[in-house]
């Protein structure tokens, strides 16, 4: 992947564009052509970031320095002084103190470079997943090398140390999870990696099991070293026929080579990994039905506490970790705590993989650190809206959040979300622009949670039905005022009573719609039309 | 394939392999890397692969190294193929056809010329 020195970010959305900004993106490939900077800066466009008295904004990275209103005049300007030169043009800069808080979220990611933040996919896309001695050129195995030389607390303490926290979606401290099953009593423990990624969009942990599967061994074997625990499973969505067949491949090597089994590296460390490939059943990915379901049972979750981390599988105390967690572990452990607090926010260090889809203009996966807005994801990762103009964002396939335009600036980490009331959810990002229409995105989330309800409580089996006679009706013109209250009612009663992770982020979509599109919902009632043109109305 | 015992034999094998790679890499010859991973491998990265191999059984191509990898991110852009001269810088071929590949390999690989139009772009 070609690195750039620096980055020039240009708003052309609408407003931007009437005042000028194509000409500014055409004078600055000109004037960026004309001191032969080709090869270190890249040009980006990006939707209006600001008050219409500053547009067209530019920004630079990686000083985050922002420049408003830029005119076709100052470009050659800028262009010399910054990027040739290397000074701040402190004339051009936006001065206002109110705009300047408008964009502070720029500010805080000073030095860093968007693309060069890989710390999961570093060695996916390199390294030969077929060969192990690959996998050794490029640091493969130290990581365990150096934890086995040390004590299991320390380990643990570590991991606590570096703020890691669990990738699936929930955030849960990675320290805290592996401590407790260290210290829940019992002889057998096991270690479980969830690779039952099926939230529809998501394929961050596939293209990670599939470019480095001896990372994962590498990850269960520190996680069963610090936790003590000797047994490992690895939980593999059905669907996944080449990740299976190369993590399979990687055990197989790993055997031969000596780095699982009886008294792995004559520590007296004894370890082993099965393969579990799922059957397509989506409540499997949650972590008491995916229990289940290695034991042979049918996968419907059970009730917590007992947490997995006392109560486990076989009744044993396991540790559960999506494949994204487990994947942060060997570099942590590889290059200390204080290494992997440095990127991301203080509340959520590190980095996370996602997968962009939908109205954008590039789609596919990165990895970029926690913290960053939607905003800079859509303009810097997706290169623009493809049409239209930004509504609203789905996160984590099916079970996060509905996230609205007005919420683009806040950043994208566990904490800052929560406090707005969304979810991240477990790494899919679907933008979609203005043609989208709520009620029928809401409507198909609920069709995919009553088909993937397990039916085993009330609330989830129930409410998911009636929420999709609601939404249909809505979507047919059949809607009736009492139906929001309806829908109010059931996204609650979900959320709060259900048994599992799945029925309690079921009602998310619904609570999101009806406090940020209720007017659009209400015109789908009160007028009879969809507003977008997307749902039929009954015609 | 050696099996380990101690962390010695784990930090000493991997100096091994890290100094067969250097050889490999000083040694002139020609290294070709296909992204396979489940995005590649269903725009086609087989057949493209498959079409390399026949190229190089072919013209009896000696110095040649034929590797896979996994998923690169770059998305949309498959099947991708990286190849490096030796001494010279990775170019990073993307949407690569059979058809493409064979006119890869004689080009570039074979006439040392870098085929612009189809290099990966941001």
């Amino acid at each position: 992947m070609k690195k750039y020195r620096s980055m020039v970010l240009i708003s052309s959305g609408e407003s931007s564009k009437s005042k000028g900004s194509d000409a500014v993106v055409d004078a600055f490939h000109q004037a960026i052509e004309k001191y032969d900077l080709g090869a270190e800066v890249c040009v980006t466009t990006i939707p209006d970031s600001s008050s219409v008295k500053n547009q067209p904004l530019v920004i630079v990275y990686p000083e985050a320095v922002a420049y408003g209103p830029v005119l076709e005049e100052n470009v050659d300007f800028l262009v010399s002084e910054h990027l040739y030169k290397g000074r701040v043009a402190e004339a051009l800069r936006v001065s206002d103190p109110f705009e300047m808080k408008r964009i502070s979220w720029l500010l805080q990611r000073t030095g860093t470079m968007p693309a060069e933040n890989r710390i999961v996919l570093e060695y996916v896309g390199v390294i030969d997943p077929t060969s192990i001695n690959d996998f050794l050129t490029h640091d493969g195995g130290q990581a365990f090398a150096a934890a086995v030389e040390m004590k299991p607390q320390k380990i643990i303490d570590i991991i606590k140390k570096s703020g890691l926290r669990g990738r699936g979606g929930a955030g849960f401290p990675t320290g805290v999870k592996w401590q407790a099953v260290r210290d829940a009593p019992g002889d057998k423990k096991y270690i479980i990696c969830n690779a039952d990624e099926s939230e529809p969009g998501t394929f961050k942990d596939r293209v990670i099991l599939e470019g480095n599967p001896f990372s994962m061994i590498e990850a269960m074997l520190i996680a069963g070293y610090a936790c003590g625990a000797d047994e490992g499973y690895i939980y593999i969505r059905g669907e996944y026929l080449d990740a299976l067949e190369k993590i399979s491949n990687a055990l197989r090597a790993a055997r031969e080579f000596g780095g699982l089994g009886k008294n792995i590296l004559n520590t007296g460390f004894n370890f082993d990994i099965h393969v579990h490939s799922g059957a397509g059943a989506y409540i499997c990915g949650e972590e008491t039905a995916l229990l289940e379901s290695i034991e042979g049972k049918r996968g419907e979750p059970r009730p917590k506490p007992p947490y997995p981390t006392t109560r486990g599988l076989w009744g044993k105390p396991t540790l559960i970790n999506n494949v994204e967690t487990l994947g942060n572990i060997p570099p942590i452990i590889h290059n200390g705590a204080d290494w992997f607090r440095a990127q991301g926010t203080p509340s959520s260090p590190g980095t996370k993989v996602y997968t962009i889809l939908g109205n954008v203009n590039k789609t596919g996966l990165m990895e970029v650190p926690m913290g960053i807005t939607l905003r800079e994801v859509i303009g810097i990762y997706g290169k623009g809206m493809k049409s239209g103009t930004f509504k609203f964002a789905q996160t984590g396939g099916s079970s996060g959040s509905i996230i609205p335009a007005i919420l683009q600036d806040t950043p994208m980490d566990f904490d800052s979300y929560r406090n707005v009331g969304v979810a991240l959810g477990s790494g899919a990002l679907l933008i979609c622009d203005d043609s989208n229409c709520i009620v029928d995105c809401v409507r198909v989330l609920m069709r995919f949670f009553k088909v993937e309800s397990c039916g085993k409580c009330v609330p989830c089996r129930i409410g998911t039905e009636q929420a999709l006679d609601i939404m249909t009706a809505i979507s047919e013109g059949r809607g009736t005022m009492e139906h929001l209250a309806q829908l109010e009612w059931l996204s609650h009663g979900m959320e709060e009573f259900s048994n599992c992770g799945l029925g309690q982020t079921a009602g998310s979509p619904i609570k999101n719609m009806l406090d940020h599109f209720r007017a659009e919902v209400e015109a789908h009632i009160k007028l009879g039309v969809c507003p977008a043109g997307v749902c039929s109305m009954g015609k | 394939m050696p099996t380990i015992n101690s962390v010695e034999d784990l930090k000493r094998l991997r100096e091994e392999a890290q100094k067969i790679k250097e050889m490999r890499d000083q040694a002139g010859k020609t290294q070709i890397v296909v992204g396979m991973g489940t995005i590649g491998i269903a725009a086609g990265a087989r057949e493209t692969l498959k079409a390399i191999l026949t190229f190089v059984e072919e013209k009896n191509l000696p110095d040649i190294i034929l590797r896979q990898t996994g998923n690169l991110g770059l998305s949309g852009m498959d099947p991708v193929v990286k190849v490096t001269l030796p001494n010279q810088e990775e170019v990073v071929y993307v949407k690569v056809s059979p058809n493409i590949a064979r006119k890869i390999m004689q080009d570039h690989v074979v006439g040392g010329n870098v085929l612009t139009e189809y290099v990966f772009k941001e």
